[in-house]
């Protein structure tokens, strides 16, 4: 009996990896959070994200990867406001992908959550799994006027109507450290080699982006901070993205 | 069994047949009618969309799931109680379903197809739709096993194969019966439909086994493939969906929508094709049990799936209870309450029971009920999961509303076009209800 329940074990680890090659990891430190959506602009700008425009933005269709959550506590003369940074948790466990007919999504060897554009058939069930909305959907083909099509990132692909996209944490710029990696025979990237472009902007560091299978790295070091949880534990997700907590004056 | 005194053999096949055979000026205008409604609702829209992307429905960035889905569950629910209902009762030797079930099953056929084209409608690239299928490639790329969906798409294609095999065995003698009748292109045809049937004593014995058989075979197929539809919501983590109850709250709506529906389309073929003789009140009467019976049921599964989020506490699970019963979609709900739950009382009264009219009016009530059940299902719980920031509203455009109308004209044209080929009524198994005329002569 025993053995049966460690070979389910064993069939079981998420994404079919026994250890991930990488373990991509982020951490962001709330109490540095401003809110200043500067991650939202460098990753529009990195990943060709659409501007979809005043009218189907007011149809709730954006296209952001990366959000900036507004919370408010208290009442009127004495509000706090909180921001949540949300974009995709790259799960373990991640029910959206379970969810899909034709693995579009599914676990890589790095530990993340990736949407294959071409494999996609729209069927959306992916967004209505994520229990942190982080999935975006292209309702229609977006087009850049000239000249701004211009600024479109070669190494990254622009996506046609009925496809799902989502926060890739910027693999596009793993891929290339990694090469430039193995050019300089080396066999692992160094910490901070490779960041995604949220990560880079952030004018407050509130960010840390690295491998946390690599004990020495800054974002394992922060990821032991007592301040850190993740968003909605209780669902089991296992998320990649670890919070740290606003601290409280009083507490 | 017959309210208009019994018919004879030869009344039989010449009643049925001329429901076939000879075809009036108000046949081909209503098909006219829902072809139309079907071309200009259904398939303009449609071509629209497919041009535009799906963002000409009301869908967003919170609320991916929207009307087609719900529509696409409603389909399949009408497409329950035909077959299920046809074969539970045969093997349980029930002689009233002799006359209504060949149109039930055909109903099965026709809904399930209308259910497939929404899943086409919905999903962004229906032109990349066969991926869903395990077809071997030269990638290696297979489907999903883990997923709901792709369970859908197995029970789906098996119940529409078995359900057509059913159907088609079911009518063999029957179309045997049209070769006899017919001269011409029309002879040569049925004579290939019905494989050269006889009537020798060794045929009528293998197609009553064959029949049985395959009636135990579809009961279970029919109750997985709505527990399944069910699991495209229960396998979710969305609160108001993640429910174990869902499996059996969707069987059981299905088998009572599709009954409705049943009540529905009898009353049609009565009144159109003259079968006044062969459907009578005892078909009403005990589908108006099956209604009373399978409305308590739904009612008690309500109930159940509000205490069990209620007794769970969590808070979002309470969040998306509260929106259902006082939320936008609130009269909604009531609504369907009503039409689900206590307009289905009134057939405890055999005055109601036994009236044609009445009957249809509460069977038409009760479909609506449960085409907006599947609305509530999908509009106030996805767009409302967990982050309140999050939180979006849907409210369906023009287009989804127009494809919703237009599916209804194309599971007309499919049943007009079906009475005109195949018996809609069963003459050989009417026949066997008729009690030998000899005796009393």
């Amino acid at each position: 009996m025993s053995t049966f329940v460690e070979k389910l074990k064993a069939y079981r680890k998420p994404g079919y990896y026994d250890e991930f090659e990488y373990h991509w990891t982020m951490t962001i430190d709330l109490d540095r959070c401003t809110g200043c959506e500067a991650c939202v602009v460098a990753c529009q700008a990195e990943n060709n994200l659409p501007i979809v425009g005043e009218k189907r933005y007011a149809r709730n269709r954006e296209i952001k990867w990366i959000r900036i959550e507004r919370y408010w506590e208290g009442d009127y003369p004495d509000v706090k406001m909180g921001f949540i940074p949300m974009l995709c948790q790259q799960c373990d466990d991640a029910p959206c992908e379970t969810a899909c007919p034709v693995f579009a999504t599914y676990h890589n060897q790095d530990g993340l959550n990736t949407q294959v554009y071409n494999r996609c058939i729209g069927t959306r069930t992916c967004a209505v799994y994520c229990p942190y909305e982080v999935r975006y959907f292209n309702w229609f083909t977006y087009t850049w006027d000239e000249p701004l099509e211009q600024q479109l990132n070669p190494d990254v692909s622009v996506r046609e109507k009925g496809v799902m996209e989502k926060c890739t944490f910027c693999i596009q710029r793993i891929r290339i450290a990694k090469d430039n990696a193995k050019d300089d025979d080396r066999r692992r990237l160094r910490d901070g080699e490779v960041v995604p472009a949220c990560v880079q902007s952030c004018p407050t560091e509130a960010m840390v982006f690295g491998d946390s299978n690599d004990a020495a790295a800054k974002v394992s070091k922060m990821m032991k901070n007592p301040r850190g949880y993740a968003v909605l534990e209780e669902l089991n997700t296992t998320p990649s993205i670890v919070y740290l907590q606003k601290a409280h004056a009083e507490a | 069994m017959f309210d208009h005194g019994q018919p004879s053999y030869e009344d039989v096949n010449k009643d049925v047949l001329a429901s076939m055979l000879e075809t009036g000026p108000r046949y081909w205008m209503l098909l006219g009618t829902t072809v139309s409604v079907a071309g200009i609702c259904f398939f303009m829209p449609w071509f629209y969309q497919l041009f535009v992307g799906v963002g000409a429905a009301g869908m967003n960035r919170n609320a991916v799931w929207g009307t087609y889905l719900s529509n696409f569950i409603f389909w399949i629910g009408l497409s329950h109680s035909g077959t299920l209902l046809s074969a539970v009762l045969h093997i349980t030797n029930s002689h009233w379903r002799k006359s209504i079930y060949r149109s039930a099953e055909a109903m099965t056929l026709f809904s399930l197809m209308t259910a497939a084209m929404f899943v086409m409608v919905h999903v962004g690239r229906v032109w990349f739709v066969h991926w869903s299928f395990p077809i071997p490639n030269q990638m290696g790329l297979w489907p999903n096993f883990r997923s709901p969906l792709m369970f859908d798409v197995m029970a789906i294609t098996t119940y529409l194969t078995a359900s057509s095999i059913f159907i088609y065995m079911g009518s063999v003698p029957d179309f045997a019966a049209v070769r006899d009748a017919s001269t011409g292109i029309r002879r040569r045809l049925y004579t290939i439909f019905c494989f050269g049937w006889r009537g020798t004593a060794r045929e009528w014995h293998t197609l009553g086994w064959a029949y049985t058989f395959f009636a135990v075979f579809v009961i279970p197929l029919a109750v997985s493939v709505h527990s399944i539809v069910s699991w495209d919501f229960a396998l979710s983590i969305v609160p108001g969906l993640h429910h174990t109850i869902f499996a059996p709250y969707f069987v059981c709506g299905a088998i009572y929508s599709g009954t409705a529906g049943i009540v529905t389309v009898m009353y049609c073929l009565r009144k159109f094709l003259h079968f006044e003789k062969y459907i009578g009140q005892v078909h009403l009467d005990n589908l108006g049990k099956l209604l009373i019976a399978l409305s308590l049921i739904w009612s008690y599964i309500n109930i159940l799936e509000l205490f069990s989020s209620w007794y769970g506490g969590s808070s979002f699970e309470l969040e998306a209870l509260k929106f259902r019963l006082t939320g936008f979609y609130a009269p909604l709900y009531w609504e369907m309450i009503l039409f689900c739950a206590f307009v289905p009382l009134l057939m405890l009264f055999k005055k109601f029971r036994l009236s044609w009219n009445k009957m249809l009016v509460i069977s038409i009530l009760i479909n609506i009920g449960m085409l907006t059940e599947r609305f509530i299902i999908v509009a106030t719980s996805q767009p409302r999961k967990f982050l309140p920031d999050a939180f979006g509203f849907y409210l369906p455009s023009w287009v989804e509303i127009s494809i919703t109308v237009g599916s209804f004209g194309m599971f007309a044209t499919l049943f007009l076009i079906f009475i005109k080929w195949v018996p809609a009524i069963s003459i050989y198994e009417v026949k066997e209800t008729l009690k030998p005329l000899r005796r009393d002569a």
